[in-house]
């Protein structure tokens, strides 16, 4: 882009805080796992229960369901059982309404899967490109991210860092956000959420993934019983996915809380906008300028 | 930037990703229903069979202890074909049964039960795995695949091994189901035609007299009460030709996956 890295503006100063490479990226990511959690809810729907082992059949009962039970008047009410423990969720786990308004028996409801009826060859279609799309992406994402020094430079924390991790939880508990110059880097709390969601988390889910594909089982025979075995994997599988939903759910909001216009437009056009006035705008400029040569 | 325009672009802005997101997940909805949407998102299955033919072309699948075997084997997709001809079969503990192998061959014949069961054998504590999610896990021992064709002696030009069924899919009594493999699975050690679970002859729940076990694949491809084996060149002349019963409703024909 041909804009300067550093703008000065009122009250502080503008400059580029994503590169365009990590922004094409990001929202790759946004549809990718978009589409694949809603279309592996579609897959989970096809048999609404989890395991733990190497199989289904092993004489005990699931560690979590979603079942219809029926009621004295001759009704259904969905519920969810996790560790024999049952909670009535109906109306969104184990029965719940369609576009056309019909209670229907099934795991997860309409408006939380892909496509929005039970279709599990579709779910499963969607889900299986879409899991190309992540991990070409994400394959992508760590050849620039190590190439080009994002990781070392602004995901690995510094020693400075690590001591001030205390107050860095202090500092989130209590909303408290820099918008001065400290906000120009990552802090503390938020390189290691990256770092675990990047190199832990998503990596965990994608070889789970595979672990649940019978001909991926074959490449050394038995790995899927290291964590257990296929049906471990599934339910490994099903849990990193809602972790993952976690940690984007805090993502946002935190994106909202510091600042949403902001940080919408700094993952959009790259520009990033700091209040207090740059102490070190040199240094910084150096390193948009860098960023802009890449 | 006058204050103004920077509000009108933020409720630009916010639309605009709203209704992206309503787009994209209604369009994903009405998108499934379009041919061309299908067809594009199963070009992955190409890429998923190319990297696990790459990976793992003859590798064994896992096989298991007698006590990790599943109290009762799930019986799944048609319990009894209840056909008359089936039921013929049943009733005279299928004496008259003969497994026809035909097509491209050199050789085609017809075996009984017995002469399978003479035939060389394989026996397996194997792991089976639904498309809908679960597994359970079951002994097998059935004639190979491999001694079956090396007796009949495939044309050079065959590429597939066609699987008929005599288990009607619709209630009228049609739509017989078929299956359909390549030759990396029909020549792999662990692909056999079962007569036996657990020790005892194949019940009729789970596909009585012979069902194949292809092992690297998911449950759909295991065709039960397998009465024709036809070696083709190419399966888009059977059924509705994408190679199999479920196929042929969008279910991928590679279901290693």
């Amino acid at each position: 882009m041909a804009d300067a890295a550093v703008v000065r503006v009122e009250g502080g100063y503008t400059y580029r805080r994503h590169a365009l490479a990590l922004r094409v990226m990001h929202w790759i990511n946004v549809v990718a796992l978009t589409i694949l959690l809603m279309s592996g809810l579609g897959i989970f729907n096809a048999h609404p229960a989890l395991y733990w082992g190497l199989s289904s059949y092993q004489g005990k009962p699931p560690v979590l369901s979603m079942t219809a039970v029926a009621t004295p008047d001759g009704d259904r009410r969905g519920v969810t059982v996790v560790l024999g423990h049952t909670f009535d969720t109906d109306g969104v786990f184990g029965v719940s309404k369609q576009p056309n308004g019909q209670r229907a028996i099934r795991g997860f409801p309409w408006w939380l899967t892909i496509p929005d009826q039970l279709w599990l060859s579709m779910s499963r279609a969607w889900h299986f490109f879409f899991a190309w799309v992540l991990v070409l992406n994400g394959l992508a994402y760590l050849a620039w991210a190590i190439a080009s020094r994002h990781v070392a430079r602004d995901l690995a924390p510094t020693r400075t860092d690590w001591a001030g991790i205390g107050r860095s939880i202090a500092d989130h508990l209590k909303f408290r956000h820099d918008d001065g110059e400290a906000a120009t880097r990552y802090n503390v709390l938020q390189k290691l959420a990256y770092l675990v969601v990047i190199f832990v988390l998503l990596p965990l889910t994608i070889l789970m993934g595979l672990a649940m594909s019978p001909r991926i089982d074959t490449v050394f025979t038995g790995w899927v019983d290291l964590v257990g075995g296929r049906q471990s994997a599934r339910t490994i599988h099903f849990i990193c996915a809602w972790l993952i939903v976690l940690f984007v759910a805090i993502h946002v909001f935190q994106v909202i809380v510091t600042g949403l216009w902001n940080n919408l437009r700094s993952m959009i056009t790259g520009r990033f906008h700091v209040r207090t006035a740059p102490a070190a705008q040199p240094a910084i400029a150096a390193e948009g300028g860098e960023r802009e040569a890449q | 930037m006058k204050r103004s325009d920077r509000r009108k672009r933020r409720r630009f802005l916010a639309r605009a990703f709203g209704l992206a997101g309503a787009g994209m997940l209604a369009g994903c909805d009405r998108l499934s229903q379009t041919s061309w949407v299908p067809s594009v998102l199963g070009a992955a299955d190409h890429l998923s069979e190319g990297a696990a033919k790459l990976v793992a072309r003859k590798a064994m699948a896992q096989e298991f202890a007698p006590a990790d075997r599943s109290p009762t084997f799930r019986s799944n997709g048609t319990a009894d074909p209840g056909t008359e001809d089936y039921q013929a079969l049943v009733d005279d503990g299928f004496a008259s049964y003969r497994l026809v192998v035909d097509g491209l061959v050199a050789h085609p014949r017809q075996w009984t039960l017995d002469e399978l069961r003479a035939m060389p054998s394989r026996s397996q504590i194997t792991r089976h795995d639904c498309v809908e999610g679960w597994s359970a896990i079951g002994q097998w021992k059935g004639a190979r695949l491999s001694a079956i064709l090396a007796a009949v002696q495939p044309k050079p030009e065959a590429r597939y091994v066609v699987f008929h069924c005599a288990d009607p899919m619709e209630a009228d009594g049609t739509d017989l189901y078929y299956e359909s493999i390549d030759f990396d699975d029909a020549y792999h050690e662990q692909t056999i035609l079962a007569y036996e679970l657990n020790g005892a002859a194949l019940p009729v729940a789970n596909g009585a007299p012979l069902r194949l076990r292809v092992e690297r694949q998911l449950g759909y491809k295991h065709a039960k009460y397998v009465m024709r084996l036809e070696l083709v060149q190419s399966f888009a002349a059977i059924g509705e030709g994408k190679g199999g019963y479920w196929e042929d409703q969008g279910y991928q024909w590679y279901a290693g996956i």
